[in-house]
Formats: C-alpha cells, structure tokens, sequence
C-alpha cells in the first residue's frame, strides 16, 4: 500500500512537471525571443576595447544581468535515464540555453542608454544540487562595461 | 568609485596602481526560500528569491571591495572578475575582484 502511494506521489510530480513545465518552458521562449528581438542590434562585444567608432568615451559602468532557473521534475528524471546510456542530455541543454539568454537580456535591459556593452562575460555555476548530486538549478551571470560615448555637442 | 571589467576605464588614463582588491560574501538560503524553491523545483522555471538573494550577495560584495579601494585611496577598479562556489550544501560563496587604480 505504501509503495502505492509512494508510486501515485512520483507520478503526480512527474506529470504536473511534464504539462506546467513544458507550458512554462514555451512561453518563457517565446518572452526571450520577443525580447530578443527588442534588442537586436545593439553592439555587444566580448573584445576589450571599444569596436569601429572613433567617438570619443564620456563615460563607462559595470552592469550585470543574473538569474536562477531550475529544470522540472520530468526532465530531471529524464536526465537521470540518460546518465545511464550517456550521450546528449537535452534536458538541461534547453535549461541552460535560457538562463544565458535570460541573463543577457536582464544585462541589456539594465542599460537602455548604453551606446556600447564591450568585455561582455558570461559566467555558470549550479548553485543547487539535488540528491544523487544531480543538477537542480543553474545560476548564470552576465557582465560586461556599458560604453557612453560623448554626445557632439559637449 | 569607478568599475570595469575592462584593462582600464575607458577613455581615461591610469595614473597609479594600488593592487588588488576583493570582497566576498557567503550567504545561506533561508528555510522559508528553500520551501518556495523546492516547490518550483518540480514545475521548473525561474526561482526568482535565489536570483534576488545572490544579486543582494553580489551587491554587498562589491561594496565591500569598493570600500576597501577607497581606503587605498583609489577612484577606480578594473578588471573586475567574478566567481561564485559553492562551499557547502545550501550555501554559496559569491567573490568579486578587480585590481584597484586612480584614474585622471
């Protein structure tokens, strides 16, 4: 009987991961490619220095876009089936497409003003680690120096 | 206080160099976070009190580095690095440093 429950309890938790997970997965794509879209060419460069403009530099600032984004239940089990077998693990390439992609748009969002983003970085750490050490949560951070360049009339 | 992840400020000239400066923070979620986070575990998705909690440890950090360059006497730090580990279960360790320098 207790193993029954035990049965019932994981494959609520499976499927409830498989549906919200799966809808939330969707529309958090569709919210990054929209976004995507806002901001496209803007010059963002991971060279050091400033790139094809010869103005001159009023001022520069640090900025940085962060998030923390976990897989769901049914991909974590789907990840631990594949561990198993070895080879890609889709699961958490699609969690840590968007977490760079998030952090990204959460950098360029921060600085609307900005006319350049140069030295950009991004950096991953799995900050949660479930039991059998799997993966839970990666947090990913992007930072980079915004660029202002001096308006002509100074 | 100036900061870059650049060699330098751009469009200043560095007039002195002072050394390194860093500042860390070692920060544990709290059970009510964890609660919530576990939760969202299941359905997947962005925790968004892990991404407020390490953006306020972040912050503290580099308020931290940035009172230690000031004490040097530096305006500025460039070369500003991040790292984040994790040193225990639940809890992270997020490190900021940068070398520390005056600029015009």
């Amino acid at each position: 009987m207790e193993a029954l429950i035990q049965l019932g309890v994981l494959l609520v938790l499976v499927s409830l991961g498989f549906f919200v997970g799966r809808i939330a997965e969707k529309r958090h794509y569709s919210s990054i490619i929209r976004r995507e879209q806002e901001q496209l060419g803007r010059p963002t460069t991971a060279a050091r220095t400033v790139m094809g403009d010869d103005r001159p530099v009023g001022r520069s600032e640090l900025v940085m876009g962060s998030v923390v984004i976990s897989v769901d239940y049914f991909k974590r089990l789907l990840a631990g089936l594949r561990n198993i077998f070895g080879g890609r693990v889709q699961a958490y390439e699609t969690l840590v497409d968007r977490a760079r992609r998030e952090a990204m748009l959460r950098l360029l969002e921060s600085c609307p003003e900005a006319d350049q983003i140069i030295n950009l970085r991004l950096e991953t750490s799995s900050i949660f680690k479930g039991r059998q050490k799997q993966v839970g949560s990666v947090e990913v951070l992007a930072y980079g120096t915004a660029v202002y360049f001096q308006s002509p009339l100074q | 206080m100036l900061l870059s992840n650049t060699e330098g400020i751009p469009g200043k000239n560095i007039v002195a160099f002072h050394g390194i400066v860093s500042g860390s923070t070692v920060r544990a979620k709290h059970v009510g976070r964890d609660f919530m986070a576990s939760l969202k575990n299941i359905v997947g998705g962005e925790l968004k009190g892990y991404t407020e909690l390490l953006q306020e440890s972040r912050d503290e950090s580099i308020n931290r580095m940035k009172a230690q360059a000031t004490q040097m006497g530096a305006n500025a730090v460039v070369n500003v690095r991040f790292s984040t580990s994790s040193v225990a279960a639940g809890a992270s360790e997020l490190y900021v440093y940068g070398t520390a320098v005056t600029v015009e």
